[in-house]
């Protein structure tokens, strides 16, 4: 468990978009250029408010989005020079903002991963999705990270859109496979009910339920078989080329994330700043932190989660870490339907286990 | 009061032919209420009486008329009911039989006729609603003199609505209802005609005293129960119990018992005096039996007791209420209930869930079989789990169905009743418009969604009575549902063979769409023994988790899955399957959803 000073991952949230697309529920902001230095401001002094959790040297920092790329250049660097040094550094970035500048100024300034939203490379696809680039943006800024001298590289891939075909997902995953990134992280798309995304496209959605069920083995056996090891529920990646500090969270450790909306767990200590900018602005500007939401973990709590988050990934939970979370009548029927194992290494879902996560976690919690 | 001013009657009608409103009216006109006490329906005091207009406890209520002590029992008006309404006859000399002069004789009038003409009684015969612009009271009264044989002049024409007529009809109890006969310095002797439970001064005793007389503090005695109480307080209703010190020999009244438990004074014994008791007991009713069948279980299976306590308590308003524990392995504990008639569980049903707060899950009604094994044992069987899934032969409860429609009507209530495994009897015209059609029937075809086909199939100018005739031999056989090959107890059902399969592809695919996809394949099936005659597969689910799981979703995700747990924890278990509360309604309300 970490005290004072034992934290070693950090996340930075920059909120900040060119636009929203429909089905985005992140905390997001569109335009305000002019508050963007007000803004890296603000983060730089919620750091030095939190700077004692932090360990000196960090084991990954993590900007996400927000549209980090679409910050100010000079605030990007500004903010990437003044944060704690880590092994891994990665930036989220959209396709359209990355120019062979934005490329450099990144490398230059330290940041050693990114994370590219392609999410598809089909028009029609991106235009369902509300995304501002093209499938050529896609490629191009892929290349331009290339010729920067990236050689660790995540591509996101949105599945399940409105519209999509399975034959659709296939040249989807094609064109990722044949960009060869290093990192690929898929997801299911995620329509929320009641928003303007689910008003336009709630009916199509209902049609497709069914054919879309298969997708998603779909998707890891195409990439198992390309060779990519599928190491999380939604992320795949070549030897070696785990997102650090995503496995952060699925391991347990404690994580300190700055900027508004960003949750922080540290120990049984888990807040959450609010959404709001100016009231985020106000505080920091004041030398306070930001308003929160707080939430006390307890003690079964942290297993809970431990088991829930841990069984997302292709190596097993130790059993002896989390067996009080786990219903042993259960284990042994979900075992006998071929949905868990439980080996000397621990807990570990099979492939079927692993497409029936959610609801195999929730009949093993006690 | 002396015999010979004392006059027991009851108003007997088909529903909504105006029986409780002219009660009403009774009681304004003999000021036994103001009007400013008056409200609508005052007899029928239950919440659920009231809003469905209907009387299902029978009330006694005495009124003062031209020096006479009238007694005027109200009755329920339906088929279910019929056991009350006799029960009330009893204690009766005469009755009013209630036309609608707009309607005309209904099929319930005709079954309400018989039953005051087997009690021997004397029926004054009134058509109302004479008021009313459609009203064909000349018409109306020929047809009820014909069927009571009087002379259509003597028939009674009002209107409770505006009064206009009650004060002959009263004039007409006095003179041509006999007074009680009985002997008043004889040994005493009461019938219990009805009761009900005060929850301060237990069982109170509705009696019709035959002979002699009771005084309050009196010792009493019910002689088939061989209990013994203290008169507590004796009285009559006007409309509330107002108490009187006495009831002598002809007189309608209450005895307030102080007995804590219904059953050690059951409805139709007969209440003598502990010192100079009566040699013979009064004829008791015949012993009333429950024709319907169900499960009832709660939907929380943590409200069993209150449950058991809220049937217990009915049971002591209605003595024809019938349970026994059961237990299911998919519903829980829960009790097997029989019930009179279809209304009358409903009507359970409904007063379990509103003046006991329980929520209910009732299986489909069925009626009681007799079963002869392969063995050559002989049992009866009331819920379809314990039918023998290898019999020799089996019997059926037949009733005959007496429905009267207009003319237009008949095809389409015929093939309604040959698709029921109808046996044709007779037709009769009652008017060039109206058809008195009579066929013999399988009770279990009037329990399984009748009613409402034969409203639908006659656009509502249908009106139905029955009789249980006895039973007959059937081809039936019992159909099981299973659930990954397992069995779900309370959806079994017992079915004529011609129609089993019909049901049980209806009741598979009504369940796949209606239980969630588990974790791995679930064959639904319906089977007669070992012999699967509908099959369907709710496929496994194929995906079930959330993609996307980073630092500011754990707490939202672990909600979910929380909720998720939850959601589980409030399934029923069969077998492996889990089952929502919901398919169980969903199957079980197959019937009613398809009269819909």
């Amino acid at each position: 468990m970490s005290g004072l000073g034992g934290v070693r991952h950090l996340y930075v949230h920059l909120p900040f978009c060119a636009s929203r697309c429909g089905y985005c529920d992140f905390v997001t902001l569109v335009g305000k250029a002019g508050r963007h230095a007000a803004y890296v401001d603000a983060l730089l002094a919620e750091l030095g408010l939190e700077r004692d959790l932090l360990a000196a040297r960090l084991e990954t920092v993590y900007l996400g989005g927000g549209t980090p790329t679409f910050t100010e250049p000079e605030e990007l660097r500004r903010l990437l020079a003044s944060l704690p040094p880590a092994e891994e550094v990665t930036v989220e970035a959209n396709p359209e903002t990355v120019t062979p500048a934005l490329a450099r100024l990144l490398r230059e300034a330290g940041v050693t991963r990114v994370s590219l939203g392609a999410q598809s490379f089909q028009p029609h696809l991106l235009r369902a999705l509300e995304r501002r680039a093209g499938p050529d943006d896609v490629r191009r800024a892929f290349y331009h990270l290339r010729d920067a001298s990236f050689d660790n590289v995540s591509l996101d891939l949105i599945y399940g859109i409105p519209g999509q075909s399975s034959s659709d997902l296939d040249r989807d995953l094609e064109e990722a496979l044949a960009l060869g990134s290093e990192h690929l992280s898929c997801y299911e798309l995620e329509a929320k009910a009641g928003t303007r995304f689910m008003h336009a496209h709630g009916e199509e959605l209902a049609r497709q339920a069914e054919a879309m069920e298969g997708y998603f083995q779909r998707v890891v056996e195409t990439l198992v078989g390309a060779g990519y090891r599928w190491y999380e529920t939604a992320n795949f990646c070549r030897a070696g080329r785990e997102a650090r500090h995503n496995l952060g969270y699925w391991l347990g450790h404690d994580y300190v994330a700055i900027g508004i909306g960003a949750v922080s767990t540290v120990g049984k200590r888990r807040w959450r700043n609010e959404p709001s900018l100016g009231r985020y602005l106000a505080a920091l500007r004041a030398g306070e932190r930001p308003p929160r939401e707080n939430e006390s973990l307890g003690p079964a709590v942290k297993l809970q989660e431990r088991l829930m988050l841990g069984l997302r990934l292709d190596e097993p939970v130790s059993l002896a870490a989390v067996g009080g979370a786990v219903n042993r009548e259960a284990l042994a029927r979900l075992e006998r339907l071929g949905l868990v194992t439980a080996g000397a290494g621990g807990l570990l879902l099979t492939e079927r286990g692993r497409y029936l996560g959610d609801a195999v976690t929730a009949e093993l919690l006690v | 009061m002396s015999l010979e001013r004392i006059r027991n009657f009851s108003i007997v009608a088909h529903i909504d032919h105006g029986k409780s409103t002219l009660a009403d009216r009774i009681l304004e006109l003999t000021e036994t209420l103001t009007g400013r006490e008056m409200r609508e329906q005052v007899l029928d005091s239950m919440e659920l009486e009231r809003e469905r207009g209907i009387t299902i406890k029978a009330q006694a209520v005495r009124v003062l008329w031209k020096g006479h002590q009238l007694n005027l029992i109200d009755t329920p008006g339906h088929v279910d009911f019929t056991y009350e309404v006799s029960r009330a006859l009893q204690a009766c000399e005469g009755a009013l039989l209630v036309v609608d002069a707009a309607q005309g004789i209904e099929a319930q009038t005709l079954a309400n006729a018989y039953l005051a003409i087997e009690n021997d009684l004397e029926i004054v015969p009134v058509v109302n609603k004479i008021d009313l612009p459609q009203a064909d009271p000349e018409g109306t009264a020929a047809q009820v003199a014909e069927l009571v044989g009087e002379d259509p002049a003597r028939v009674i024409r009002l209107s409770a609505k505006t009064g206009e007529g009650v004060a002959a009809a009263l004039d007409a109890v006095v003179e041509r209802v006999p007074p009680p006969s009985g002997d008043p310095l004889g040994p005493a002797r009461a019938l219990v005609f009805d009761s009900s439970y005060d929850q301060y001064r237990g069982v109170v005793a509705f009696v019709r005293m035959v002979d002699g007389k009771f005084k309050t503090r009196e010792r009493l005695r019910a002689m088939a129960a061989g209990t013994t109480f203290e008169a507590e307080e004796l009285g009559f209703f006007s409309p509330v119990r107002t108490p009187s010190g006495t009831l002598t020999a002809g007189e309608v009244g209450y005895v307030i018992t102080g007995l804590k438990d219904v059953g050690s004074l059951r409805v139709g014994d007969t209440i003598t005096s502990q010192a100079r008791p009566a040699s013979e007991p009064l004829p008791g009713y015949k012993d009333v039996k429950p024709t319907v069948f169900a499960g009832l279980f709660p939907t929380e299976s943590d409200d069993y007791p209150e449950l058991r306590d809220a049937l217990e308590k009915l049971k002591l308003n209605d003595a024809s209420l019938f349970y026994e524990p059961e237990t299911s392995q998919a519903l829980g504990f829960g009790f097997r209930c029989g019930f009179l008639g279809l209304l009358h569980m409903e009507i359970v049903r409904e007063r379990l869930e509103r003046e006991f707060d329980l929520d209910l899950l009732v299986t489909a009604p069925n009626v009681a079989y007799r079963v002869w094994t392969k063995g050559g044992d002989e049992v009866e069987v009331h819920n379809p789990a314990d039918f023998p899934r290898e019999v020799e032969r089996v019997e059926e409860p037949v009733i005959r169905a007496t429905t009267i429609v207009p003319k237009d009507y008949v095809g389409s209530l015929m093939e309604l009743n040959n698709e029921r495994r109808g046996r044709y009897h007779h037709l009769e015209y009652l008017s060039e418009e109206r058809v008195l059609l009579v066929y013999d029937l399988p009770l279990a075809e009037i329990v399984y969604d009748y009613y409402d086909q034969l409203k639908s199939r006659t656009k509502g100018y249908a009106s139905f009575d029955y009789d249980v005739l006895g039973f007959q031999e059937a081809d039936l056989v019992r159909v099981d549902i299973l659930l990954a090959g397992d069995p779900v107890d309370a959806l079994s059902l017992i079915i004529h063979r011609s129609s089993s399969y019909a049901r049980g592809r209806a009741l598979v695919e009504r369940l796949r769409q209606e239980i969630p996809r588990q974790l791995f394949d679930v064959p639904v099936q319906a089977a007669i023994g070992s012999r699967v005659i509908a099959r369907e597969t709710i496929k496994a689910k194929r995906k079930d988790v959330l993609a996307k799981c980073y630092g500011g979703d754990i707490t939202r995700k672990r909600k979910l899955i929380e909720k998720q747990k939850k959601g589980k924890k409030r399934m029923k278990q069969v077998g492996i399957v889990e089952v929502p509360q919901e398919a169980f309604l969903a199957v079980l309300n197959l019937d009613t959803e398809k009269r819909g």
